[in-house]
């Protein structure tokens, strides 16, 4: 077995957002984060774990749900987001609304539509259970299982999924791949047309945009619920595009079935709704400019950015016998 | 030399840190702490608030009861007569009311002895303890217990401080087909982007209803009443047919700036 290596920046990376002085990842608090994680008494009626819609063959997202499918059958507004490099990750959600990792998962727990719980019932659950009171103890020092400790060993697995070892990060580290000439065609039109918001390395700039999409039938207004500023209406924060190719569907209510469809949404079908973003504004018409034979390019670029070792990484995988009924 | 040199800035120091930490907050008499109780009662103009069961009318003519009352108190500071101030520990001001849950009217402090003329507390919670390190949230603040009590923003973190809800005729009926009104009033002044500003400072002078004379083993109260009637009679009426459900939006700070006005001293028990 290979020893336990902790939280890594990856070279070509930034210095994480997160402090991890204040939660530093040890084998412990990994281990017993990952298996909450997994854990469906999460959930009201113990079906739903996190994992249930953060599938990690699709980059911990909902593989194929447009909006995710939570408990009781019951469907949310908006598309799963990955659960990827969240250390360098300023705001959480596609409207910013949670602003601190350890924060994060109280949403999806308390949610009516995802594992409709309440956290005094999830710790109750979890001081009742055979295992989890040593594995707490075993993490943070005592037997003792309260919010805080839940939080941080959650975050302390979503920290460690860093996806960095696509065939663009290869490339870029010079470890010996190279592009082919259509990859590498497409990274220069990439930079040229798609890197104002997705910003390398990480391919997004977390900031909020508007990216011209129609207005949702539920006029989702996205950041401007968390603001209440109305130069924030309908503005989404800006996803990042690794592993995009597993990621399917596309966009804050996942309209877009495929990278084609997205792509042809910035060539032909940008609306001018409030507050589009000026990046999107060029010119005299609305959007981004790209020929099909361009299109094409740009998708086998993006193609590059997935990360077959993080999709398979046992490490992030559920471990056997984590399901309920073993116990 | 230089010792002497280094011995009169320890002094200086020393003298420096002790005549700033008096004119800080300094206890009016001695260090010990001892037992002061603010009690909040909440009614609706000259009635009790009876939950459920009891109709009440507001300035728009409306009439209607209340099922639900919870806000959370917070950050109290005493005033005394000579000027000086007494601050409670942080820690242990923050305080959830609920009108369903007697015990929790009854806020116990711990102050110097001494006589106090004034009380400053917040109706809320603290932008910096909204955005505290979640093991800085303890007791009502902690996720498990304000939020099971459906006090906590989970998907636009922060802590919900005034919550009333309740039943009249005047409201549209919902998709249940009932006729509720539901008042959800937060908001801190955001975190990276600047959003409405829900917390409120309240300022009791309780020179005519009674100074407090804080003593050892006397537990001197201050009966504090809150009328609900003000959340709806303020500087702009709330009426429920115009506004049945009030939740994160800019209009929430009018009914924020109605609530502000419903403390009043009512008595004390020295």
């Amino acid at each position: 077995m290979n020893e336990f290596a902790g939280f890594q920046r990856p070279v070509n990376f930034p210095e994480p957002v997160y402090d991890l002085a204040k939660n530093p990842v040890t084998k412990d608090g990994f281990e017993l984060g990952r298996k909450l994680f997994y854990d469906p008494r999460l959930s009201r009626n113990n079906t739903i774990g996190c994992g249930t819609c953060h599938i990690q063959a699709a980059a911990f997202t909902h593989h194929g749900h447009d909006v995710s499918h939570g408990i009781d059958d019951r469907l949310g507004s908006r598309n799963s987001p990955p659960i990827m490099n969240l250390a360098w990750s300023k705001a959480f959600f596609w409207d910013g609304g949670v602003f601190h990792l350890d924060l994060q998962p109280l949403v999806p727990i308390t949610t009516l539509s995802e594992m409709d719980e309440k956290m005094s019932a999830v710790l109750e659950k979890l001081r009742q259970h055979p295992d989890y009171p040593g594995l707490y103890k075993k993490a943070f020092g005592t037997e003792e299982i309260n919010s805080a400790k839940t939080m941080k060993a959650l975050s302390q697995f979503m920290l460690m999924c860093v996806s960095s070892n696509s065939k663009y990060d290869k490339v870029l580290r010079k470890e010996g791949e190279k592009f082919t000439a259509e990859e590498e065609e497409g990274y220069q039109l990439f930079k040229q047309k798609c890197n104002g918001c997705h910003m390398e390395p990480l391919f997004t700039d977390y900031s909020f945009r508007n990216n011209g999409i129609p207005a949702g039938r539920n006029d989702d207004r996205g950041r401007f619920v968390i603001t209440l500023d109305s130069n924030d209406a309908y503005k989404f924060k800006v996803p990042t595009l690794r592993n995009i190719e597993v990621t399917a569907p596309y966009m804050h209510d996942g309209r877009f079935y495929g990278l084609g469809q997205v792509l042809d949404h910035y060539r032909f079908g940008v609306q001018h709704t409030p507050n589009l973003d000026p990046l999107l504004e060029q010119g005299s018409g609305h959007g981004i400019p790209l020929t099909d034979d361009e299109k094409l390019k740009v998708i086998t670029f993006l193609k590059t950015l997935t990360d077959r070792e993080f999709l398979k990484n046992p490490l992030l995988s559920e471990q056997e016998g984590l399901l309920i009924y073993d116990k | 030399m230089k010792i002497s040199y280094k011995l009169t800035l320890l002094i200086l120091l020393v003298v420096l840190f002790l005549a700033s930490a008096k004119k800080a907050e300094e206890p009016p008499k001695g260090k010990e702490l001892v037992d002061l109780i603010l009690q909040f009662d909440n009614v609706a103009g000259n009635k009790d608030l009876v939950l459920n069961s009891v109709d009440y009318t507001n300035a728009s003519g409306e009439s209607f009861n209340v099922s639900q009352l919870q806000y959370f108190v917070s950050n109290m500071k005493f005033l005394c007569p000579n000027g000086k101030q007494f601050t409670v520990n942080q820690e242990d001001s923050y305080f959830l009311i609920q009108e369903h849950e007697p015990a929790t009217q009854t806020l116990k402090l711990k102050v110097p002895a001494g006589e106090y003329n004034k009380l400053t507390f917040l109706v809320g919670v603290d932008s910096l303890r909204n955005t505290m390190p979640i093991d800085k949230r303890k007791g009502v603040l902690d996720p498990s217990n304000s939020m099971d009590n459906g006090m906590y923003w989970s998907w636009n973190s922060g802590y919900i401080f005034f919550k009333m809800e309740g039943t009249s005729n005047a409201a549209p009926e919902d998709p249940t087909g009932n006729r509720r009104f539901r008042y959800h009033i937060g908001g801190f002044g955001g975190y990276s982007a600047r959003t409405i500003n829900n917390i409120k400072a309240i300022t009791l002078d309780l020179s005519k209803g009674g100074i407090v004379k804080v003593k050892k083993g006397r537990n001197a109260t201050i009966h504090i009443k809150a009328d609900i009637l003000k959340t709806f009679n303020g500087a702009s009426n709330l009426s429920i047919a115009g506004h049945p459900s009030v939740m994160f939006s800019e209009y929430s700070v009018n009914v924020a700036n109605n609530f502000s006005k419903m403390f009043f001293h009512d008595r004390t028990v020295n």
